[in-house]
């Protein structure tokens, strides 16, 4: 074994006790430290978005600036794929 | 990319409709169900290079044309901003959702708790869903079709 091999299998036993020892600390699953935020979305997003669907309130109305980056990102890989393939068919 | 057998052509002509349908149905109803403009969105793109795969993108790009599917994604794209800035203008913020509360157009507010589905609801959200979904819609199938002739013009152009 070269000394390469020796430092990866190292390294990935370290990384592979720190995700053991994650795992066993886990919060229970939907018990969350910190749920004002849900709480929140999940009381008011009735009555204020009259969405029935709380994620597409939340991906649409709450954070609606997260979405715009989404729409920009398409664009850009659009206009990218198009900007690249274009000249081929032209000539 | 050259057409398929006539089985294939002809199973994907059953199955195209069905599929814009679903996909169509994800869109529309993205504010009660789960789903919405990205996910039927990419549906019924994939519905599209089903139709591509299966017919060749010589008898698809004599149906559509890449800069019409240009139009429609940048249509999408000024729709969702023009929604957002509509609520800066009759709001007060940003994406606001100034449609909901009103009597006429998706303005109906559900009950708390568990209703049944009404489409009728939720402000702006539907037609943001339709913006995107319309942008989602001709963006990936867009990539798809001018992949698809790039290539073949390529092989054509070395014969």
């Amino acid at each position: 074994m070269s000394k390469r091999n020796i430092a990866g299998a190292v390294f990935l036993s370290i990384i592979g006790v720190i995700f053991i020892f994650s795992a066993l600390h886990m919060h229970s699953f939907g018990f969350p430290d910190e749920s004002d935020m849900d709480d929140y979305v999940i009381e008011n997003t009735q009555e204020e978005t009259g969405a029935n669907n709380g994620v597409t309130s939340v991906v649409f109305d709450y954070r609606g600036f997260d979405t715009l980056g989404e729409a920009t990102v398409l664009f850009t890989a659009v206009a990218g794929v198009i900007m690249i393939f274009r000249r081929l068919h032209d000539d | 990319m050259i057409e398929m057998s006539r089985i294939v052509r002809t199973i994907v002509a059953i199955i195209f409709p069905f599929s814009m349908i679903y996909g169509l149905y994800v869109i529309a109803h993205g504010h009660l169900t789960p789903g919405g403009g990205f996910q039927g969105g990419a549906i019924v793109a994939s519905a599209c290079v089903m139709v591509l795969v299966a017919f060749g993108s010589k008898w698809t790009t004599e149906k559509i044309k890449e800069k019409r599917l240009s139009v429609f994604e940048s249509v999408g794209a000024v729709a969702f901003i023009g929604l957002a800035f509509l609520g800066l203008i009759f709001g007060a913020v940003f994406f606001n959702n100034f449609l909901v509360g009103n009597d006429y157009l998706f303005g109906v507010v559900p009950l708390p708790g568990s209703s049944l589905a009404d489409i009728n609801t939720a402000g702006v959200l539907p037609l943001m869903n339709f913006a995107v979904g319309l942008k989602v819609i001709a963006g990936l199938f867009a990539i798809v079709l001018v992949m698809a002739y790039a290539t073949t013009s390529y092989k054509e152009g070395k014969k």
